[in-house]
């Protein structure tokens, strides 16, 4: 269900009733309703769906999200039982 | 453009058992997708035209029709245009007109010569547009070094069209040892792709009623005989050539791999999509590589020639942004399948009609 | 694009790939709920990456293809009668009811549009006074506040000419179905990100509990469904089972409040048929009273129309993943994704049309045969 994109604020027409703004999608930029995140700022991500800003995007999360991928099998690369270790990077050198 | 194009095959359904509540593409009537470039486009002309008209020159279904006549090989082609809006970004309906039948007939490897123009105008339609249009046309010619040498000209009663029809139709001659079609494409064939894809598609949408976005896209409308001669003249044994128009490059690359009985692998991250092309379609549910282009080739070339020719294609102009992006080969016959950025792959089936912005 | 670009890093695709490589031990089954999920698995070829242990059953997410057969067929009335402007989400348009679709009535005359928000058909109906323009009002959770927003609107504005057809369905009752189906296979869920932006997460620590289940909530970027399948094994592992946030740059536990209050003032909760797995209690939403005048179904007097769905399709059965796709009589004979029985053929993502397409990309024609020729229908 529900292809929803992430696009930054471009700016806001407080004057739209309902509340409008303009929202770049990275290159391609179109009018959404933002009356469901009424204190949102220009510069903001928010995710979009069928013309309506339905949450911010928060940087943090994402951020956070990122590093733990970055962390992942690092540990164990470190103090891991070496064999496992290279059976697993053989495994995965021949995953397609 | 690749109407006639598709190779269309009886269904393993049979139709007295089935249960089927949606007997979804028998339509009793015309429907937008019979003009989409996909199957049903395919099933309309299969089921309608080529039995009306049965000869095997049409049965060869290319972009043009190659023949001999008075000791030379012609290549035929016609096409209607039927955009809305008439002016977008990049072009307008005049553009399409000359560039749409000059690379349908660029696709048989011919060079495109002259050009008729048949205007079908709506009462009450501005002069000032049909000057509009005829001045596109008049320049594209030129552009394209083609002759405009025969037209006509229909009114038909306010709210009996859209404003301005154009149909083309074009005679071209095919050099010496060209055999261009999508039956010869061969296992082991490189296939290139001239430039990056999608921007005519999404370049109109941006402009569409009711769908209006921001971009900066345009059309990509070209002539691309001047880059098909360029391509020759590196070698004549190109096996095959179309310009992925409506439908887009899925729709070209499947028509190929059903015609030839080959199967086409692409490798996704070697697929030239811009970035805002992406987005765009990213926003509306879209995949890039159904969306139209009027400027652009697919090249099914011999292994040991496609690295001169993609060196040739990338010296010209129109091809600058020309890409290696696959190759033909012989597992799966009649299917596209994409290897992803991950490493996975996908199926690239024919679309059925026309792609629509989606929710889900 | 920010936010898209990141989560679609091969190299870190592959980390999350060992990692779930590493910590699974034995067979797991995940349903992943949404159709857009399934999308991006079948886009970039997930499934086929993940270790075979881990299999994924294709939830039934995809409200185009659930929406019920018989208010297909009362938009479908609606949409060829004179003076209607019908608009709807392009997917809708090719979605079979009884023996066309809104293509064929288009064709035929109907004044049917294609509109990319609810919006869109609001001001068609302020600049055609004199027309019923009716909105095709169907989706998960994520799409009720742009739909609640229209008709609010639309009763504020005093527009009598704008109706709504609903069909909205919830995903909890869904995921409560499945659960409770006798020889449920699904051990673990992956919750749709974009429904839990708007609704939170209140309603999934409960579900998890009673039914010993693992629910992740999960976004729709490669990383984030193989961040999804990683937590979700690894709580299947350890034997655990709550709720888990994987999304958590787009979902706050609390939602979207001001979003939930106009859901909350424009719809209530009702019972509602799933095209292909039959009735849910309370799955579904429906106007209220005070918007009562704004329903289409009463206005043009099309809640009478029911259609019986096929008995051969067993969509149901595959989409709570009892059956496999090819274990159904009907399949790839009756049913293709030319001529669909159920949901789960409809969409080009469905679980039936996968495994159609897939099996005809290992089991093609021989060389110089014909080659079938059933195409996907792109919707979904």
């Amino acid at each position: 269900m529900c292809l929803a994109v992430p696009g930054k604020v471009v700016s806001i027409d407080h004057s739209a009733d309902p509340l409008t703004g303009l929202i770049d999608f990275g290159g391609v930029s179109k009018q959404a309703c933002l009356e469901y995140l009424p204190d949102v700022k220009v510069g903001e991500y928010v995710i979009v769906h069928v013309g309506f800003a339905l949450q911010r995007l928060d940087e943090e999360s994402a951020r956070a999200s990122l590093e733990l991928f970055e962390q992942l099998g690092l540990l164990e690369e470190e103090f891991g039982d070496a064999w496992q270790q290279a059976a697993r990077q053989e495994s995965g050198s021949e995953a397609p | 453009m690749a109407d006639l194009a598709t190779d269309v095959r009886e269904t393993a359904v049979d139709p007295a058992n089935r249960t089927c509540p949606a007997p979804l593409r028998d339509q009793p009537v015309v429907v937008m997708g019979h003009g989409g470039g996909g199957a049903l486009s395919a099933e309309l002309i299969e089921q309608v035209f080529t039995p009306a008209y049965g000869n095997p020159t049409l049965a060869a279904l290319a972009d043009s029709a190659v023949l001999e006549l008075g000791g030379a090989r012609l290549a035929f082609s016609t096409d209607s245009y039927v955009v809305r809006p008439l002016f977008f970004p990049g072009g307008s309906l005049g553009d399409l007109a000359v560039n749409g039948t000059v690379n349908d007939l660029a696709m048989s490897g011919a060079s495109p010569a002259y050009l008729s123009t048949a205007f079908i105008l709506e009462e009450g339609v501005p002069l000032d547009t049909v000057e509009r249009v005829a001045r596109a046309v008049g320049a594209a010619a030129r552009e394209a070094e083609v002759t405009v040498a025969t037209g006509d000209t229909k009114v038909v009663e306010s709210g009996h069209g859209d404003g301005v029809y154009v149909t083309t139709a074009g005679v071209g001659l095919v050099p010496e040892g060209v055999d261009i079609r999508p039956q010869r494409a061969r296992p082991g064939d490189a296939v290139l792709v001239s430039g990056p894809i999608g921007l005519h598609g999404v370049a109109i949408m941006s402009v569409r009623e009711g769908l209006e976005f921001g971009t900066e896209i345009a059309s990509d409308t070209a002539p691309l005989a001047g880059l098909v001669a360029a391509m020759l003249a590196v070698t004549r044994d190109i096996h095959v050539l179309r310009d992925p128009t409506r439908g887009g490059l899925g729709a070209s690359l499947n028509e190929i791999a059903r015609a030839s009985g080959t199967g086409v692998r692409l490798r996704e991250r070697a697929i030239p999509v811009p970035e805002d092309v992406a987005n765009a379609c990213g926003f509306l549910g879209l995949d890039p590589l159904y969306v139209a282009n009027e400027g652009r080739l697919v090249a099914f070339v011999p292994p040991e020639h496609a690295e001169a020719v993609l060196a040739a294609m990338r010296a010209h102009p129109q091809g600058a942004g020309a890409a290696l992006i696959g190759e033909c080969v012989a597992e799966h016959p009649g299917m596209v399948v994409v290897a992803t950025g991950l490493g996975g792959s996908r199926v690239l089936d024919l679309p059925l009609g026309e792609q629509l912005p989606r929710i889900c | 694009m920010k936010y898209l670009d990141e989560f679609n890093d091969p190299a870190l695709a592959r980390r999350l790939l060992d990692e779930i490589r590493a910590t699974v031990t034995r067979p797991w089954a995940l349903m992943e709920v949404c159709g857009g999920q399934t999308h991006s698995i079948i886009r970039h070829g997930i499934d086929q990456l993940l270790p075979e242990e881990v299999e994924l059953i294709h939830g039934p997410g995809c409200p185009v293809c659930v929406t019920p057969l018989d208010v297909i067929d009362q938009a479908l009335e609606i949409a060829a009668r004179p003076g209607v402007i019908f608009c709807s989400f392009g997917d809708m348009l090719r979605v079979p009811g009884t023996g066309r679709d809104l293509f064929r009535v288009k064709g035929e005359g109907g004044d049917v549009r294609v509109v990319y928000s609810p919006m869109d058909a609001l001001d068609l109906a302020r600049r055609h006074p004199d027309r019923q323009v009716v909105f095709f009002a169907i989706g998960f959770e994520t799409t009720a506040p742009a739909n609640a927003m229209a008709v609010h609107q639309a009763r504020r504005l005093g527009l009598d000419n704008f109706s709504l057809l609903v069909s909205h369905v919830r995903v909890p009752p869904a995921v409560e179905a499945i659960m409770t189906a006798p020889e449920c296979r699904v051990q673990g869920f992956l919750a749709a990100g974009h429904v839990c932006s708007v609704m939170g997460t209140a309603e999934y620590p409960e579900l998890a509990e009673r039914h010993r289940v693992p629910i992740v909530v999960t976004g729709f970027e490669p990383l984030d469904i193989l961040e999804g399948i990683r937590r979700a094994v690894r709580q299947l592992e350890r034997g655990e089972h709550r709720l888990e946030n994987a999304y958590a740059r787009a979902v706050r536990d609390e939602g979207n409040p001001a979003a939930l209050r106009m859901i909350e003032e424009v719809f209530e909760v009702t019972d509602r048929n799933w095209r292909g797995i039959g009735p849910i209690p309370g799955s579904g939403w429906r106007l209220t009273e005070a918007y009562r005048a704004h329903d289409a179904g009463h206005r043009f007097d099309v809640t009478g129309i029911r259609t019986e769905e096929p008995a051969a399709c067993r969509a149901g059965e595959v989409l709570q993943g009892l059956i496999k796709p090819t274990e159904c009589e009907a399949f790839g004979t009756a049913c293709t994704p030319r001529t669909p029985l159920g949901a789960t053929m409809v969409s080009s993502e469905g679980a039936c049309a996968a495994y159609y397409l897939y099996r005809r990309m290992n089991n093609p024609a021989p060389q110089g045969s014909r080659i079938p020729q059933e195409e996907m229908n792109p919707v979904g």
